[in-house]
């Protein structure tokens, strides 16, 4: 195991979110502060509580998911997709280091961020609504497999992508309306029926729900498939990155 | 351990290339089965024309691109099955000027060092990068350098995890005189210290200049490979020029023998020999020519250099291949 070099890795993409800070950081918090404002305080006043849980606090779980699915996706995708661009992946791939080593190294510091971004983006909300977090074990558990398994993800965006619009594309035609559509900001029973069974098939929808279970006891769906959905995910993209580093794709010749 | 050094002894080459084969995607077969073995702290350019199969060759041993037939050794061990004890020995500077846009110079260098397992050493870092002149340069950014500087900041990356084979692909191209003159320079210390230094490169100068050995690479072959000194030996010509005092129309009888070449304007006679030979003839044909009673106006002789029989090689290497 080269250990040296998965930390090489991670602490060389911590510095480049260091040197990005203010995009890193302050984009996120600065959008959850406006979805406070317009849901929270301005429309939200005028929404009666959702399943017996005040409208601004009901959306913090999902305001947090927004934030940790679009930031680990571009973190991570544009982690590996950059020196791609610029040819400096010739290093990685002439080192003495494992794919599963590099996988590590990149996932675990785009992970990183996004973990520290959904604690900064918790810590804003706090300043709006009385948040309490009923399973704290569980509401880690969540936030740490999702930014892992969404991380894993980005990698896999950016080791296809071989040009910035294709970098773009799956977050925006994909990911952003997945989030949207996942019962972010209301609870799935407020669809019609149809819709309802529609939205089971957003895999989304099955973090948000066990997600804000950990906060509220409320959910869409029971905690133990959301769970086991998440589970399922990272264990596919795990599964497609070590395919892709097996066959060398786009990355060897 | 003990069988991997006497391994390694027997054969004193630290690379040793077998039947290597390498056919892209699209069908394009950059290396036709290259046979190589590098010695253990040798310089060795590799010259050939573009697209030779030079860089895919390097890229091969380094990891970059998987060969499709053939096997590799390094250092005595497989490079893909013990893929982390080859590469750790090997330093590779690519062609083209591959570096982070946001990176600062001590960073990168880092970067590279601990990439292949080596804990940071602030000491040694400063070291390199005095010996390249990049100290003053030591928290630039990347992207403010000039290009020779760039390259120089390549070359530390290369070096940071001090590598027992460094390449070197296409070093000089585009660089100026004294960037090329710290590179030999660097070249040469690192030589003393036991490094094996591979070089591909198009300028024959630079090989030329530098190389113990020099293999010519064309079309995926590897057409020769030979000591500097004894390639340009055995494959180079020298020619004997005689200016005559008055122009000839004719070769005289005497002097065919020695299968001269009459100029256009009958002022001169060129006369080719084998250098290897024992017996050049020189002293045979001058006195024919004094016997035919040709006065002479001057002699010249002329060594053929490397790029003329790197020329020739690659030129009826052509011949072979055309139908």
């Amino acid at each position: 195991m080269n250990v040296q070099a998965v930390k090489a890795i991670y602490f060389n993409e911590m510095a480049r979110t260091r040197k990005t800070l203010l995009q890193s950081i302050a984009s996120p918090v600065i959008s959850t502060v406006l979805y406070f404002i317009v849901f929270g305080s301005a429309i939200g006043s005028r929404i009666e509580s959702v399943e017996g849980v005040e409208y601004g606090l009901f959306i913090v779980p999902g305001l947090v998911m927004l934030s940790l699915l679009t930031q680990s996706i571009s973190n991570a995708s544009f982690g590996i997709f950059f020196p791609k661009f610029t040819g400096t992946v010739y290093e990685i791939m002439s080192a003495p280091i494992s794919s599963f080593e590099i996988v590590m190294g990149y996932v675990g510091a785009a992970a990183t961020k996004s973990l520290i971004i959904g604690t900064i983006i918790l810590i804003t909300a706090s300043f709006f609504v009385d948040l309490r977090i009923a399973h704290p074990v569980w509401m880690v558990l969540f936030l740490v497999m999702t930014c892992i398994a969404f991380s894993l993800f980005g990698f896999i965006i950016g080791l296809w992508a071989d040009n910035f619009e294709k970098l773009q594309l799956i977050p925006l035609l994909v990911i952003t309306p997945l989030v949207f559509l996942g019962g972010s900001f209301y609870s799935v029973n407020m669809l019609p029926e149809f819709w309802q069974k529609v939205t089971l098939l957003n895999p989304v929808l099955y973090l948000v729900s066990g997600f804000r279970w950990s906060f509220f006891e409320v959910s869409d769906v029971s905690v133990t498939l959301s769970l086991f959905m998440i589970s399922g995910f990272l264990l596919a993209c795990l599964f497609v990155v070590w395919l892709m580093f097996r066959t060398g794709y786009k990355l060897k010749q | 351990m003990a069988t991997q050094t006497s391994e390694a002894q027997d054969s004193q080459s630290i690379i040793s290339i077998r039947g290597l084969t390498k056919v892209y995607k699209g069908g394009h077969e950059a290396l036709k089965g290259i046979d190589l073995e590098i010695r253990e702290g040798e310089i060795l350019a590799l010259l050939g024309p573009n697209g030779a199969g030079k860089t895919t060759l390097i890229s091969s041993i380094c990891g970059l691109v998987t060969p499709t037939a053939g096997s590799v050794t390094v250092g005595g061990h497989d490079i893909i099955r013990d893929y982390r004890a080859t590469r750790s020995l090997i330093g590779l500077v690519p062609q083209e000027l591959t570096l982070g846009a946001f990176d600062i110079v001590r960073d990168t260098v880092r970067f590279s060092r601990g990439l292949f397992g080596l804990a940071p050493d602030e000491d040694k870092l400063d070291g390199l990068l005095s010996d390249l002149s990049l100290l003053d340069k030591k928290t630039a950014m990347v992207s403010r350098l000039s290009g020779g500087m760039k390259r120089r900041v390549l070359i530390a990356k290369a070096l940071a995890h001090e590598p027992r084979i460094l390449f070197l692909d296409e070093p000089t191209a585009g660089v100026d005189v004294e960037l090329r003159k710290d590179m030999w320079k660097l070249v040469e210390k690192l030589r003393q210290d036991g490094v094996t230094i591979i070089l591909t490169t198009h300028y024959i100068e630079e090989a030329e200049e530098i190389a113990d050995r020099v293999g010519v690479i064309s079309d995926g072959r590897l057409l020769v490979i030979d000591d500097k000194a004894s390639l340009m030996n055995s494959l180079g010509r020298k020619q004997l020029s005689v200016e005559l005092k008055t122009g000839i129309d004719v070769l005289p009888e005497s002097l065919k023998p020695f299968d001269l070449e009459l100029s256009a304007d009958g002022q001169r006679l060129t006369y080719t020999y084998e250098t290897r030979s024992e017996r050049t003839g020189i002293t045979a044909l001058l006195q024919a020519v004094s016997d035919a009673g040709l006065g002479l106006k001057d002699l010249n002789t002329h060594q053929s250099s490397l790029e003329e029989i790197f020329v020739n090689l690659v030129h009826s290497e052509d011949g072979k291949v055309k139908p």
